[in-house]
């Protein structure tokens, strides 16, 4: 008998069954009643070699087709360095299991003491944890977080202006956790922060969910809003776009008290949504509070400087049911990606991404309202590099006749509004080639 | 296939157990039963989905014990949640009556995929009595571990629960002419639980994986993960305490030296095995003795690697009788030394601005 990746001879079999005191492999399974074994094959196809396993993805791959985008809503298609995938594809990481065993793992736990450092500078807060599955279920997680702060409130509000990719989660979580979400209405794009005040009048709102770049990609003003969550015994949590903090006013600045996000944006590729990355980063006062691993600095038994996993008390596996969370394993592959990542591109690089992006932005924003087939959804709003505008035009069919130019035109967020992002991979080409498409779609239309 | 991991899987499989309740107007059902050998994870899961958590039980050969599991089935309760083999790699083979009993009072049976390895090409959890499971492709199908991430944790469920899954969802859809996918989001679901589709890219390395082992080789997986673990049982019990005898299946636990007079723990061993080049298997759990080593060698290790093992297991075990002091003090070849846990969880130092301010 010959196995792909087992490596027992027939004699090593044979002497093995010996050792363990049976005659053969079934005898091993003579604890499992006959009638619970599985007496067939598996549907699947037989062994096959690499060759066949390539050619069988290759024939799926042939089912994509690959187009400029201008979709962003929380993801966005930023350059990504070669050199990220290579390290990333050594075994020393890739392969390596979590760092329970310190002594063995310090590269693993220096880079995520790394990872920390640098989300915790982006966001502008104190702390960081190694990493959560991604933003929505960080976001949900910080949820969890604020109820468990206030002990006896279950009330949470969230903005209007959220992702609604990102609000479906939470909601999700909520229902089961027995927490009542209640939304804060948008007025012109931002969060109506008069209704905001009425809420959280009512003395009984464990937190306040708001988002930066909002979902409509627009930059919020936050003034004041810190203290008068925390005026009510409110948590603020911020849900950020993670590369967007290297310009604009991290949640820190802001006050928040747990800043949350999906860090896919740190030079991720776009990968049919994962893996990416979440974060969840807060104060030092609520540390004992939050979710998921934590590497801490210490020392050795000779005094030398080591990294180990810390207050693992709150952590499932020792806590069980009165856990801060469930969570287990997290992206910790994708935190080094994003570690390496900044560590290559460095504040100034961050910011020329960004910079670029929002010159990008703001051309085609501006070139689209040119045509007079557009007009910006919040003319008013700061934005970076993600916009809404309204149109007379037929989304679904500009969608369809930009998608047969091999372009994706954006997103469909009302009957009459569509979100576009750009970032610095696109040139002012590019968003000529949009503007282009949008016009001649409108001609052939009138011209029918 | 929306959950990220093994937890998530299971939040998102306790979420589809309520919810097959709630959709009924059968509200009662608030209390998931859990074995006292389980995993800290199970009733973790269980709390963030809302479910109070009842601990059955184990008998002394590791097994659930059913007479204890009986009284505290009623009509509170939403379901039973275990893995087979438990985390003692013993399989449960009451696990038909149990089954049963549990259905019986109207409650679902939740399968933890965390130890599906020996049970390839011998045993599916749906045969045996299981309504909806996860499982971990990070551990059973191969996928990388990453430094403790990504994992993936597609999460299945028997016929008439399908409609409770996680938005959005991948159906085919089947023409005349051609068979096409597309994405679906139904208002019956749980709702969503991740952004999207989960770990996209770990599904597909674990689809390659199946892929290249195929019907023939993929049932290997079990007997071999099985006979591995074995062998180093028989191999290693007259040195180390093995509490519970006959066969295990992927794993088992021993309770540490079985000469406990030199007052070397299984924490020494663990971190005298590192020493060797050996990774530490995981200690100090099942939290059913008070030394246990578990040792789980999966089916990928040569005898000779398991030879070797066995050796250094051996050569501790002496080492503890010569020089207990020299184990107690472990590791010494490693490029840090024994860490300082406690005064890393007091002061919690998590990012280098904090590191430097604390050096000043």
């Amino acid at each position: 008998m010959s196995y792909k990746f087992f490596p027992h001879t027939d004699d090593e079999m044979q002497a093995m069954l010996k050792t363990a005191g049976v005659k053969s492999l079934d005898d091993l399974y003579q604890d499992v009643p006959q009638e619970l074994q599985l007496k067939k094959e598996y549907e699947l196809p037989t062994a096959m070699s690499e060759i066949e396993v390539r050619r069988f993805f290759d024939g799926l791959g042939m089912g994509n087709i690959t187009m400029r985008t201008f979709l962003g809503a929380g993801y966005y298609d930023h350059y990504s360095p070669a050199v990220v995938q290579d390290i990333l594809k050594r075994s020393e990481f890739l392969t390596a299991y979590t760092p329970y065993q310190a002594e063995i793992s310090q590269g693993t736990l220096q880079y995520i003491f790394e990872y920390q450092s640098m989300m915790a500078e982006l966001t502008g807060m104190e702390v960081s944890n190694a990493s959560m599955y991604d933003g929505t279920t960080a976001t949900a997680e910080a949820m969890m977080m604020a109820v468990a702060n206030a002990k006896k409130r279950k009330r949470v509000l969230v903005s209007e202006t959220i992702s609604p990719y990102v609000l479906r989660v939470v909601k999700t979580y909520a229902k089961y956790q027995g927490i009542q979400i209640d939304m804060v209405p948008a007025k012109d794009g931002v969060m109506d922060r008069d209704a905001l005040k009425v809420e959280l009048e009512k003395d009984d709102v464990a937190g306040v969910i708001v988002a930066t770049p909002n979902f409509y990609g627009i930059l919020e003003d936050f003034t004041g809003i810190a203290d008068l969550c925390h005026e009510h015994k409110a948590l603020l949590i911020m849900n950020c776009v993670a590369t967007a903090l290297s310009v604009v006013k991290s949640p820190g600045e802001w006050g928040a008290d747990i800043a949350v996000g999906d860090g896919q944006s740190l030079g991720i590729p776009l990968n049919y949504g994962g893996p990416y990355v979440g974060f969840l980063c807060t104060t030092k006062k609520l540390i004992r509070k939050m979710p998921g691993r934590i590497v801490g600095a210490t020392k050795d038994a000779d005094g030398k400087r080591a990294f180990v996993l810390t207050l693992q008390a709150r952590e499932q596996h020792i806590r069980r049911e009165k856990a801060t969370s469930n969570i287990c394993s997290n992206q910790s592959l994708m935190a080094l990606y994003v570690t390496i990542y900044m560590g290559l591109m460095g504040a100034k690089g961050l910011k020329e991404v960004n910079s670029i992006s929002y010159s990008n932005a703001h051309y085609l924003a501006e070139s689209l309202v040119n045509t007079g087939l557009f007009e910006m959804a919040y003319p008013d709003k700061p934005f970076l590099n993600e916009f809404a505008v309204k149109t007379k035009l037929n989304i679904d069919e500009l969608q369809q006749y930009c998608n047969d130019e091999y372009m994706q035109c954006g997103l469909k967020i009302a009957d009459d509004t569509l979100l576009i992002a750009v970032t610095e991979t696109y040139s002012r080409e590019d968003c000529d080639d949009l503007v282009d498409a949008c016009v001649t779609f409108n001609e052939e239309k009138e011209g029918k | 296939m929306n959950p990220y991991a093994g937890a998530h899987g299971e939040l998102t499989g306790l979420m589809i157990m309520r919810g097959y309740h709630l959709e009924r107007g059968d509200v009662k059902r608030t209390k998931v039963i859990i074995p006292d050998s389980a995993h800290g994870t199970n009733p973790a899961s269980s709390a963030v989905c809302g479910l109070d958590v009842v601990v059955v039980k184990s008998r002394p050969d590791g097994t659930v014990d059913v007479d204890d599991l009986r009284p505290l089935l009623d009509d509170t309760i939403a379901g039973m949640m275990m893995t087979n083999p438990n985390t003692l790699g013993i399989f449960e083979h009451n696990i038909g009556e149990i089954a049963k009993a549990v259905h019986d009072c109207g409650g679902l049976m939740y399968y933890d995929g965390a130890n599906l390895n020996p049970m390839l090409g011998k045993v599916r959890p749906g045969d045996i009595g299981f309504d909806i499971m996860h499982i971990n492709l990070h551990k059973t199908f191969s996928t990388p571990h990453g430094g403790g991430g990504p994992g993936s944790g597609p999460v299945g469920v028997r016929e008439g629960l399908e409609h409770l899954l996680p938005n959005p969802r991948v159906i085919k859809i089947e023409e005349e002419d051609y068979d096409y996918f597309k994405l679906e989001c139904s208002d019956k679901s749980i709702g969503s639980i991740s952004g999207h589709l989960g770990n996209f890219g770990v599904m597909m390395r674990a689809l390659a994986y199946i892929l290249t082992l195929g019907r023939d080789q993929l049932k290997w997986v079990g007997p071999l993960a099985t006979l591995n673990a074995n062998y180093i049982k028989e191999s290693l019990k007259d040195v180390y305490e093995l509490p519970i005898g006959g066969v295990c299946k992927h794993e088992f636990v021993y309770d540490g030296l079985k000469d406990k007079s030199t007052g070397v723990t299984t924490l020494d061993v663990a971190k005298r095995l590192l020493d060797y080049g050996f990774h530490a298997p995981t200690i100090y759990f099942p939290l059913l003795f008070h030394e246990a080593l578990m040792i789980e060698p999966t089916e990928n290790e040569s005898k000779q690697t398991l030879d070797e093992f066995i050796r250094i297991m051996r050569v501790i075990a002496q080492e503890a009788k010569d020089d207990p002091e020299m184990v107690k003090t472990a590791p010494h070849n490693t490029p840090v030394r024994r860490l300082d846990d406690t005064q890393a969880a007091l002061h919690p130092i998590v990012t280098w601005r904090e590191l430097v301010a604390d050096n000043q």
